[in-house]
């Protein structure tokens, strides 16, 4: 039984409920959120590289953009209670990436520029589930949002969706990343309200 | 389950609200709570709040800003009185904390109401007794918008701990210190030299912080010695 706070209401007018987690609230604008400043990698310089395969695996920014991509609609869940419905972007699914490497690995941990790093189960990025993506509404991906690219895992909370992200190693454990070491979940289901260590 | 035991003014915006926690575990400067509204409906909303108390007992204080088109800060700041409860989540967050073994300088840069979590350091930093050359960068619209005016003046006489104000829009009449937007060139002359600095807390609206982080990296300080906590409308 929840504690009623007397003498509030609310603004009883969060949205779709059945698109809305718990404890969650709707925003219009794009909150930005990261640990420190942010990375400026020229395109040149930037590459992406998947490690703990059979054979390494790396593209330049060229050749990533020739990979085939997808236009993706999603609804983003923040840990720190905002969410944004319909956001569109563009990127390559990991599915497409991980069917050009040949392993057996359970997890992965992205790495980024900055140092970040986050942990995923497979299981959480395949299947459509999740993407690299450059494009965010038909436009560049900003650098405060996380551009050249970033993670996108949209059924997970948006700590997950690495900004920056300049790869990731296949891995047999699940290895904390950053926040999963700072007092935030090991897997984040918004749905399950998994926001901190002990929920 | 936190009791409220006080409510007190400190600028025309922002208010101080003392709770006591029966079961506080403690915490550690620069963490955050999670504060959850119930309504009698069963509608519920969640917004998280910098904690401005170092750690003592079972006390804890929140400064909240009211932002006029908020949904919990208006709560918070107007509504909520001495005896209320309300539920209280927390201490969260490991990495935006006060590590009080650093032996370097520590630079603390706040804009705004993101001064909050930097209080916390400097108010642990003093209850410790600690000695760590420690400045703090406020930048405010105006001296009436400066959270902990009075304060902040008597941590300045101890050991170690100065704070320098800019004042973005209005200054007072013969305002001798800095009345502009933090930029790369303030940051040199306020900033301890690269090298020296042990880490610095940038804490503020979003512009506010990837200005201050992305010029003291311009400056030469390592980016991982840059810690930052950004808020928007996520703290309504």
């Amino acid at each position: 039984m929840p504690l009623i706070s007397r003498g509030f209401h609310g603004r009883q007018s969060e949205g779709p409920s059945d698109r809305i987690p718990p404890g969650q609230h709707l925003v219009d604008d794009f909150p930005v959120l990261s640990a420190g400043p942010t990375p400026h990698t020229p395109l040149e310089e930037w590459t992406f590289t998947i490690e703990g395969g059979a054979e390494p695996a790396s593209w330049t920014w060229e050749e990533f953009r020739a990979l085939p991509s997808e236009e993706v609609t999603a609804d983003i869940h923040c840990v720190t209670k905002w969410s944004k419905l319909d956001t569109v972007w563009r990127g390559v699914s990991l599915d497409t990436l991980l069917g050009l490497v040949e392993h057996d690995a359970g997890y992965l941990l992205a790495f980024c520029d900055g140092g970040y790093t986050t942990n995923l189960p497979l299981e959480h990025v395949t299947d459509g589930k999740a993407w690299i993506a450059y494009d965010y509404d038909g436009e560049p991906l900003e650098p405060e949002h996380g551009g050249p690219a970033r993670m996108l895992v949209p059924h997970l909370y948006f700590w997950k969706s690495a900004k920056w992200i300049r790869g990731f190693r296949l891995q047999d454990e699940d290895e904390p990343g950053f926040w999963e070491s700072n007092g935030y979940h090991i897997l984040g289901d918004p749905w399950l309200e998994q926001r901190y260590w002990g929920d | 389950m936190a009791e409220v035991v006080e409510v007190r003014p400190e600028t025309s915006r922002t208010k101080t609200i003392a709770f006591d926690v029966s079961d506080w575990p403690g915490h550690r400067a620069g963490q955050h709570v999670d504060v959850r509204l119930t309504a009698e409906d069963g509608y519920q909303a969640e917004r998280s709040y910098s904690i401005a108390s170092a750690t003592d007992a079972s006390r804890l204080e929140l400064t909240v800003e009211r932002l006029d088109d908020g949904e919990v800060s208006p709560y918070l700041t107007e509504e909520l009185r001495p005896g209320d409860a309300i539920e209280l989540r927390g201490p969260v967050g490991g990495y935006f904390v006060w590590n009080p073994g650093a032996q370097g300088n520590v630079l603390l840069v706040g804009g705004g109401s993101g001064v909050v979590p930097l209080m916390a350091m400097a108010r642990q930093r003093s209850a410790e007794g600690s000695t760590i050359p420690t400045r703090m960068l406020y930048s405010a619209r105006s001296w009436e918008d400066v959270i902990y005016r009075d304060e902040l003046a008597q941590l300045a006489n101890e050991d170690g701990f100065d704070v320098v104000y800019t004042l973005t829009r209005t200054q007072p009449s013969g305002w001798e210190g800095y009345d502009r937007r933090v930029d790369r060139d303030l940051l040199a002359e306020v900033a301890p030299a690269p090298g020296a600095l042990e880490v610095a807390f940038v804490c503020g609206p979003t512009p506010f912080v990837e200005a201050v982080a992305g010029a003291l990296v311009e400056l030469g300080h390592e980016p991982l010695r840059i810690k930052t906590e950004r808020f928007g409308p996520t703290g309504g």
